[in-house]
């Protein structure tokens, strides 16, 4: 069945609200606007304004609000408008929701997940753009997940929901709008990574809104007789180092693609983990592309210039490869 | 802009392992100068260039082992300007091209590249170690001269082809297989003749013992120092025993350039010329002799000597033997042996005297010239030893 990126989060949270009376989404225009991205149109009709909840613009607030509903028991679902504004929130992220299991000895849960958009793109400026995922990622206590796919989209959100601990979900903000198949088998776990496209020259590790750029790049070299493969990361933390591993020990060199910055990134821990786990099998120095260290401008050609694009994916290759 | 190859220096040399640059980019280089020091299965080799000009980059690293022909350096002539960028990628099909796909381009001069550790990549030094090959043996072809995997494969390949192995760096087991090549080849290609002659060398000997007398030893002749000039004089009149076979004719050498067969204490053997011997005194050509031997068995020798010998002299009379029936060194034509001294009952002048005598051998190449020639040859030669004052 062919549908977006959007239409596959909006059924798996139609999903999840229809099968389970613990489970409300609350958030920033949720309700009568129908969501930032439109992932929530129709619900409040359909679930009315006790499962369907609009929030004042108060992030730390409404964070807080979903982790106390999540020790009461409930299955919140949290919208938090851009990876940007929960910066505000972090306080409750981390400080609460993260460390409650281990501070109250294992007896709290904190069954909580939390969705927001990432990323640029859309010439939305410094404060509605950046990628700050491995924020999440470095914090022990809680998941952080990076669907790709209409498939991961559309399967995510069950385990995600199911799973006793705070789990962040990002939605690259250019990906809600693209199409694809749904394939029959779109229930996954969240504890792998995915290789999206299979390669013996060259790994090429990527998740989020840069997979289908990565994937474009996979296929110019292609036809430059480069066979590159694709990993899609899919599970943020804890990283699935054993996908990796197999996928390096087979092409021997790796180029890490991701729209955070270079410092501190997790294409910096990716790199880590393959030098750590296969520095024997390394037959050439890992590469990375990253965004450029600026805050992501808003003019669309400096904005463009200031993402990793197929072309600096390729050149990466390229160098790698000696070539 | 001129292309500095390595040279085969003997037929038993299809590759070479650089030692040592001696020169740097900017130098200005003449004639026979000595450029770089390479290793070759049988001795490191002072390797001299034939032109001038100015070093303008180094393209082979010191370490690297390099087929032959390879271009190790490119040379700016007196007046030229770098207008090609430097070597690298990318330039594909402009200028010359490499003389083999095995080069090791380096980087720009500036980033220290050369100075540091060689760049072998984790997976290729793994793999080279679990298949047994010399990782420093592998040239490098990766990005900016790394060795990747696929260098040790293809180096892994080539061993395969090849009926040696570059593995193990035990030198004289090296050696043996230099000499193996270079001797079935030998006797593969070349359809040998003997013949043999006893040289009365009273005359010879008592030459010798009156120009040494009142000598200090250092500088005395020796009896090879005769023979050597002999065998150079003999030539002129047999042309057919100097020079190489190669393509399937034979070019004569101008002059005679003797490659003398010198034993290595740690075995094996190598036979270095020393040149122009026709044209040299019997007291230079000591000198030479003396300084040849010494550098050969100190591992000095330089290129020039390594490649030009027109023909081979050995003498086994030092180790005992009454005679030696040579295997000649390809692609020379001839071989020239000399046995120990011996006291033997002869006739001369109808008389029954005692004689000392040396037998003189020839092996000699079928295919440039006959026993008759030979036979020829061998007895000028012996005329030849029998007016030593002449020599």
């Amino acid at each position: 069945m062919k549908m977006t990126y959007r239409e596959a989060i909006r059924q798996a949270m139609h999903e999840a609200l229809a099968a389970d009376p613990r489970v409300f989404l609350m958030g920033e225009d949720v309700g009568r606007y129908g969501g930032t991205y439109a992932c929530s149109k129709g619900f409040l009709e359909e679930f009315g304004p006790e499962r369907i909840r609009d929030t004042p613009l108060s992030e730390l607030g409404f964070v807080g609000a979903g982790i106390g509903a999540a020790l009461g028991g409930m299955r919140p679902i949290v919208e938090v408008m851009t990876v940007n504004f929960s910066l505000l929130a972090l306080d409750q992220i981390v400080n609460t929701a993260a460390a409650l299991r281990h501070m109250s000895g294992g007896q709290f849960s904190v069954p909580l997940v939390l969705r927001m958009a990432t990323g640029a793109g859309r010439q939305l400026a410094a404060q509605h753009s950046h990628s700050l995922e491995n924020w999440y990622a470095h914090i022990p206590g809680i998941k952080v997940l990076a669907p790709a796919t209409i498939a991961d989209a559309r399967g995510m959100l069950g385990p995600a929901l199911a799973d006793p601990d705070p789990v962040v979900i990002f939605e690259h903000a250019q990906l809600y709008n693209m199409e694809g198949a749904l394939p029959d088998d779109w229930r996954c776990d969240i504890t792998t990574a995915a290789q999206r496209r299979a390669g013996t020259d060259i790994s090429l590790i990527t998740y989020g809104g840069s997979l289908p750029k990565t994937l474009a790049a996979a296929e110019q070299l292609a036809a430059e007789g480069i066979a590159a493969e694709v990993i899609d990361l899919r599970v943020l933390r804890p990283l699935d180092t054993d996908t990796i591993a197999a996928s390096l020990r087979k092409t021997h060199k790796a180029v890490v693609v991701d729209e955070g910055w270079k410092s501190g990134s997790l294409a910096a821990e990716v790199m880590a983990r393959i030098v750590e786990d296969c520095f024997f099998d390394l037959d050439a120095p890992v590469a990375r592309v990253c965004s450029e260290e600026v805050p992501i401008p808003y003019a669309k050609h400096m904005e463009e210039a200031a993402l990793p694009q197929a072309p600096k994916i390729v050149a990466a290759v390229m160098m790698v490869l000696g070539k | 802009m001129i292309e500095f190859k390595l040279p085969s220096l003997g037929a038993d040399m299809d590759e070479g392992k650089l030692l040592e640059w001696k020169v740097s980019p900017g130098n200005t280089v003449k004639k026979g100068q000595v450029v770089a020091v390479v290793d070759t299965s049988k001795a490191a080799v002072d390797v001299e260039i034939w032109c001038e000009g100015t070093v303008f980059e180094l393209l082979v690293a010191p370490g690297d082992t390099i087929p032959v022909g390879t271009v190790m350096a490119t040379l700016l002539e007196a007046g030229e300007s770098p207008l090609a960028p430097r070597a690298g990628r990318g330039v594909g099909g402009e200028g010359p091209g490499p003389a083999h796909p095995l080069r090791s381009p380096l980087p720009p001069a500036g980033e220290g590249v050369i100075a540091g550790r060689r760049r072998i990549s984790p997976a290729a030094r793994k793999h080279a170690e679990e298949l047994g090959v010399d990782i420093e043996t592998v040239v490098g072809t990766g990005p900016e001269g790394a060795v990747t995997l696929a260098d040790v494969e293809l180096a892994i390949a080539a061993k395969v082809r090849l009926p040696k192995t570059a593995a193990t760096p035990d030198k004289s087991a090296e050696m043996r297989r230099a000499i193996a090549a270079a001797m079935s080849r030998s006797k593969r290609e070349i359809p040998h003749y003997y013949l043999s002659e006893p040289v009365p060398i009273r005359r010879a000997t008592e030459w010798l013992a009156k120009v040494n007398e009142g000598r200090p030893i250092t500088s005395r002749l020796l009896m090879a120092v005769v023979q050597l000039k002999a065998v150079a004089l003999a030539l002129k009149k047999f042309p057919e025993m100097n020079g190489f076979f190669r393509d399937g004719a034979f070019q004569p050498a101008a002059a005679a350039h003797i490659g003398v067969a010198i034993s290595l204490r740690q075995g094996g053997l190598i036979a270095p010329a020393i040149h122009d011997v026709g044209d040299k005194t019997p007291e230079q050509l000591m000198l030479d002799l003396t300084d040849l031997v010494k550098r050969a068995r100190a591992g000095s020798l330089r290129s020039s000597e390594m490649s030009d010998p027109t023909i081979t002299v050995t003498n086994l009379g030092e180790q005992g033997v009454a005679a030696v029936y040579g295997v000649i060194y390809p692609p020379q034509v001839a071989l020239v042996g000399f046995g120990r001294i011996v006291e033997q009952p002869w006739v001369e002048n109808g008389a029954l005297t005692i004689m000392p005598v040396v037998t003189a051998s020839l092996a000699a190449d079928h295919r440039v010239s006959d026993g008759h020639r030979g036979a020829l040859f061998l007895a000028e030669l012996r005329d030849l030893l029998q007016q030593p004052e002449n020599l």
